[in-house]
């Protein structure tokens, strides 16, 4: 099962610089493991020790944020296509 | 340094004041790797709030879709406080995800929705790493 995945400029140097990898996995979760097989260190970036998505990333299933979805959860099918983007977000609090 | 024209600077400061006292968000456009922000892109603060700035999960994938369309990255992304300096939050640098832009705070704390002092400065965010530079406002950037 291929899942296309784009990487954001922040995560490229997990990724060799490459824009967008390949993984597989049933779940976001399964996917994001996979993906870290591969390219150590990206699944600390992207959720933190509980399983969750970290608040500092997007991570869209094709159109939909996940969030919307079953987050971690989101189940995945082939030839899905995942984007993960960072928050662009902040405030003087 | 942040090159920038008088008609973007002036673009971000009327957006700050337009939406004070909510932060104003957004971000200036240019192609990818020339560090040039030339194309304007406010965006909806999706927290309006005073503190506190978002731009929307749906709004985001769509403009970084846009960018990668038109090969181009965010050069700037500016934000305004509204009742602080114009320097980065803790909140800021813990969200700054583009270590290749320039992050432009404008304080509106002074003159609030109308003309008077103003604000206007721009750090790198790497890494946690707060790094003020210059602003050095042209006319155009020539060639």
């Amino acid at each position: 099962m291929a899942i296309e995945v784009r990487i954001p400029t922040i995560l490229r140097t997990y990724t060799d610089g490459a824009k967008a990898v390949t993984g597989a996995g049933a779940t976001l979760a399964e996917l994001i493991t996979d993906l870290d097989s591969r390219h150590p260190g990206i699944r600390a970036r992207l959720v933190e020790e509980n399983g969750e998505l970290r608040r500092f990333v997007n991570v869209y299933l094709n159109d939909e944020d996940v969030r919307f979805l079953k987050g971690s959860a989101t189940e995945l099918t082939d030839g899905d296509q995942v984007t993960i983007l960072p928050a662009v977000a902040g405030g003087a609090r | 340094m942040l090159t920038l024209t008088r008609e973007l600077h002036d673009a971000i400061l009327a957006h700050a004041r337009r939406d004070h006292p909510d932060e104003a968000c957004g971000i200036i456009a240019g192609p990818a790797g020339s560090d040039r922000p030339e194309r304007f892109v406010p965006m909806l603060n999706a927290a309006r709030s005073p503190t506190f700035y978002e731009f929307d999960s749906g709004d985001l994938l769509r403009l970084y879709r846009d960018l990668d369309d038109r090969d181009e990255e965010p050069v700037v992304i500016y934000h305004s406080h509204t009742a602080t300096e114009a320097y980065p939050s803790r909140t800021d640098i813990s969200y700054a995800g583009e270590p290749g832009a320039h992050y432009v705070l404008v304080s509106t704390a002074e003159c609030g929705n109308d003309e008077g002092p103003f604000s206007f400065r721009s750090f790198r965010i790497v890494d946690g790493e707060v790094t003020e530079e210059e602003v050095r406002i042209v006319d155009t950037y020539g060639d």
